[in-house]
């Protein structure tokens, strides 16, 4: 084991002996998010860089505080990506990328954080340095703990590796924009959906709706007169707005919901709605009732989420069903028996 | 070494069977031995065990009951789809019953604009393509037993198939699973939406080969099917050209649909029965198949010749109508089924490796096949790195089938020792389950079995099965220590 990762399991296991909480961090980009915690800081950044990176096995493998930037444009240099578009929110790490869980606009058809990761190596509750999954595509030895960590708000474990699957770029890309009604961008959306259309991602916002191709020059060419439109022109910059949030849309808000609902959901009319991967997330802004976003969310079958907020962050998550929560303790109390790492982040006693 | 070495108290049968027909109608449980003759084994017919009695539930509170029934009386329960499985995962426990879900055989709904389809798990995989083809949709992950394997299997399994890499296993292509514990607890993971809140439960009950919880119904996503589809079929004079090239068509960007290595024994085998034209004296044959639109896959078609040409491929061809793939293709179709027309029995292996130790691995399959006097014959899921040797080899000779276990044995670790890992898409079943004290430290198989005991506290859900105790390990790790060293010491051990 490297020092590095040595000290950090020091860490774990004094904290497990003493029994008192660690807030797991990177770079602290999305301390925002989740359930506001309590406990000594472990910061994850001392543990950095690539282990390895095989662009022809399409894989890379890095340690939980490389920043993201330095991931992606390493990666960039072979016409390579991360496919689900992590957002950054600043100088993100990829331990804390993967921790939150949160995908970009491409996830809707490249598949979010969780499809992409092969294998973690994990610091768990006590101290132990463990890993699952592995460096290659297809892996079913064992149960799937690496997926499960990715998204788990650091309460299970410190992701101290990550092993992950990387796509080329695309050859080519355009971003085609119209007006339209926010019910018919999602009509739109789920029927594009359906057909063999090289969309790599979609949005409605502000009565316009945005469609970016990926693929073969050939294949844009062609899909372009089917979607219709106007091309726009500074399309990457767009993109980017909406990963990073600082698209206006984002600005106005002081209670940013993101909801996740079945992409072909109605318009909700919960005010103004900016929806991205193909109907299935919508964000709206809030105004301090937490039931007037969330019911209408779980009564379309969906869940809705406290995404940012200025004020109080107790009710983040949509609650879970009760044999759900039962299994989601059992696995805390596998992983983490002290009950010290991000207690509480993603709901209380977790 | 027992086959099975999680023992329960000798139920009483006697009470099991009484109790169990209150619960389900008599056509719907089997307590004869004849009948239960037919689910003592798996697609591994090596390894079998008859159970107490067979289950047929056809509704979710037959289901429930049943399980909380075994609960009860604490007999292990074996889940069970279509039983075509090559791990033994659906091997019945001596002690337990086998919960077929062959009744839960129907399509629920499908919604064309949502692109989804609810089906019951004793819905054949290749089922749901078919009836999503009217609007032009399929379900992605297309195992080679698709025409008989069921979703439920696929999901126990996380099922892949020829077109994983770029379409992703059963993992990637499900929305949600209703699911019983062992407790008779309902468990609705997942939705119609992208993500849920909470742990990725989806994820952790895929794969976990019956061993969490039953599943009883599946949301999965259909994808539109491609317009177009074009295989190239290259001859290659050496495998490692053909490992090579595959890493030049991956380096240059592109993505196939499919890319499948067959060698020499294999095309050599398949050849007199499909005549599908393979350059014979090629060691490698390698299919490269593009999929999309027309003009994605004019394109991609181009560039794929180009560099497997650049890449020193002896002969290649395109294929220029629908007929002509399906024949380049039938080849590697009846790969299995041609080598057991050579070969009284095979084993089919499933180790997953970085491509890039592809021709070490070869290598040393080659050097095993001197070691045990065995013929193997080899196919490749080239583009995600899953090897299937086939190990030939006759079940009536004394000695055989202990020679091919240990070939087998020696295959898997290997994949383990160049970075891969003894199971792609076949699962541990009881098949593998010694390699797993290889693959996984002492204290990683710990916590699978507290993510068991999460969902299965009492243990009944298959067990045994995919995580080996860690008596097994160490009675294996015995077997294995010679002059004092362990197995594979460069292996890193925590």
């Amino acid at each position: 084991m490297s020092s590095a990762l040595e000290i950090l399991a020091e860490r774990v296991r004094a904290a497990a002996d003493a029994k008192k909480p660690l807030r797991i961090r990177g770079a602290g980009t999305k301390d925002f998010y989740g359930r506001p915690i309590v406990g000594d800081l472990l910061d994850t950044r001392g543990y950095s860089g690539i282990v390895e990176y095989e662009p022809t096995e399409l894989v890379v493998t890095a340690r939980c505080g490389t920043p993201l930037s330095d991931i992606e444009r390493t990666l960039a240099e072979r016409s390579q990506m991360l496919a689900f578009e992590p957002p950054h929110f600043g100088e993100a790490t990829i331990g804390g990328a993967i921790a939150t869980g949160l995908s970009g606009p491409r996830r809707a058809t490249a598949g979010a954080v969780r499809d992409f990761v092969l294998g973690v190596r994990i610091v768990d509750g006590r101290g132990q340095d463990l890993r699952f999954g592995g460096q290659v595509m297809k892996n079913v030895a064992g149960y799937d703990i690496s997926r499960v960590v990715a998204g788990s708000l650091g309460t299970l474990a410190v992701i101290a590796e990550i092993s992950l699957k990387v796509l080329p770029l695309p050859a080519a890309t355009a971003t085609m924009v119209r007006d339209a009604t926010e019910a018919d961008a999602i009509t739109m959306m789920n029927k594009w959906g359906g057909q063999s259309l090289p969309i790599s991602a979609t949005c409605f916002a502000d009565g316009r709706l945005y469609v970016r191709l990926s693929g073969a020059a050939a294949a844009l060419r062609a899909a372009q007169p089917q979607i219709g439109g106007e091309p726009l022109s500074d399309g990457q910059r767009f993109w980017e707005s909406l990963r990073e949030q600082t698209h206006p849309f984002f600005a106005e808000t002081c209670e940013l919901w993101r909801l996740s609902v079945p992409s072909v959901t109605p318009p909700l009319a919960l005010g103004t709605t900016l929806i991205e991967w193909g109907g299935a997330q919508r964000w709206v802004a809030g105004t301090g009732n937490a039931a007037a976003i969330r019911e209408p969310a779980i009564k379309a079958r969906g869940h809705a989420t406290l995404f940012r907020s200025s004020g109080a962050r107790d009710d983040v998550f949509t609650p879970l069903a009760p044999s759900i929560a039962k299994i989601h303790r059992n696995l805390k109390q596998a992983f983490d028996p002290n009950g010290i790492f991000n207690p509480g982040r993603m709901y209380a006693g977790l | 070494m027992e086959l099975i070495d999680v023992k329960f108290a000798q139920p009483d049968k006697e009470r099991l069977v009484r109790e169990l027909s209150a619960i389900l109608p008599r056509e719907s449980l089997l307590t004869k031995h004849e009948e239960l003759k037919p689910y003592e084994c798996d697609g591994l017919a090596v390894y079998r065990n008859v159970p107490l009695a067979v289950a047929l539930p056809s509704t979710e509170q037959q289901v429930q009951a049943t399980l909380r029934l075994c609960r009860d009386l604490n007999v292990p329960v074996v889940a069970r789809g279509a039983g075509t499985g090559l791990s033994g995962g659906a091997m019945p426990h001596d002690q337990g019953i086998v919960l077929s879900l062959a009744k839960f055989n129907r399509i629920l709904s499908i919604d064309p604009i949502a692109r989804t389809a609810r089906v019951q798990p004793g819905v054949r995989n290749l089922a749901i393509s078919q009836a999503a083809e009217v609007y032009g949709m399929y379900f992605a992950p297309d195992p080679s037993s698709q025409i008989a394997c069921t979703i439920g299997g696929n999901v126990a399994e996380n099922s892949g198939g020829v077109h994983c890499l770029k379409y992703g296993l059963t993992v990637h292509n499900i929305l949600a699973v209703r699911a019983y514990t062992i407790h008779g607890e309902l468990l609705e993971i997942g939705g119609n939406m992208l993500d849920s809140p909470g742990y990725d439960l989806l994820a952790l009950v895929t794969g976990s080969e019956g061993l969490l919880a039953v599943t009883t119904e599946v949301t999965v996503r259909l994808l539109p099917a491609p317009v177009k589809a074009r295989v190239v079929l290259a001859a290659f004079d050496r495998i490692e050209q053909a490992g090579q090239a595959v890493a030049d068509v991956i380096g240059a960007g592109i993505i196939p649909g499919g890319m499948e290595i067959m060698d020499q024994k294999v095309t050599q085998a398949v050849e007199p029965y499909v005549h599908a034209g393979y350059p014979l004296e090629a060691e490698a044959i390698l299919l490269v198949e593009s999929d999309g639109t027309e003009e994605e896959v004019e394109e991609e078609i181009e560039k794929i010749n180009a560099l497997l040409e650049r890449a020193g491929a002896s002969e290649l061809r395109v294929s220029h109508s629908e007929q002509e793939r399906y024949k380049f293709w039938s080849g590697r179709k009846a790969a299995f089924p041609a080598i057991g027309r050579m070969t009284p029995d095979y084993y089919c292996i499933d180790g997953t490796v970085p491509r890039k130790r592809l021709a070490e691995m070869l290598r040393g399959i080659g050097e095993m096949e001197k070691k045990y006097g065995l013929r193997c014959a080899n196919v490749f899921h080239a583009g995600d790195g899953n090897l299937h040797p086939l190990i030939m080899f006759d079940a009536n000779k004394p000695g055989e089938i202990e020679r091919t276990e240990a070939f087998a044995a020696e295959i898997l670790e290997l994949s383990v020792r160049v970075g891969g890992t003894i199971t792609g898409e076949h699962g541990v079943g009881i098949e593998k389950i010694n390699q797993m004290c290889v693959q996984f430290s002492k204290a990683e198989l710990q916590t699978m079995h507290a993510v068991k005991q999460a969902f299965d506290t009492p243990g009944l859900l298959n067990p045994g099965k995919a995580v080996p105790s860690l008596r097994r390990c160490a009675e294996y790790g015995k077997m294995h220590v010679h002059g004092g060293n362990l197995p594979h010491p460069e292996l890193p051990r925590f």
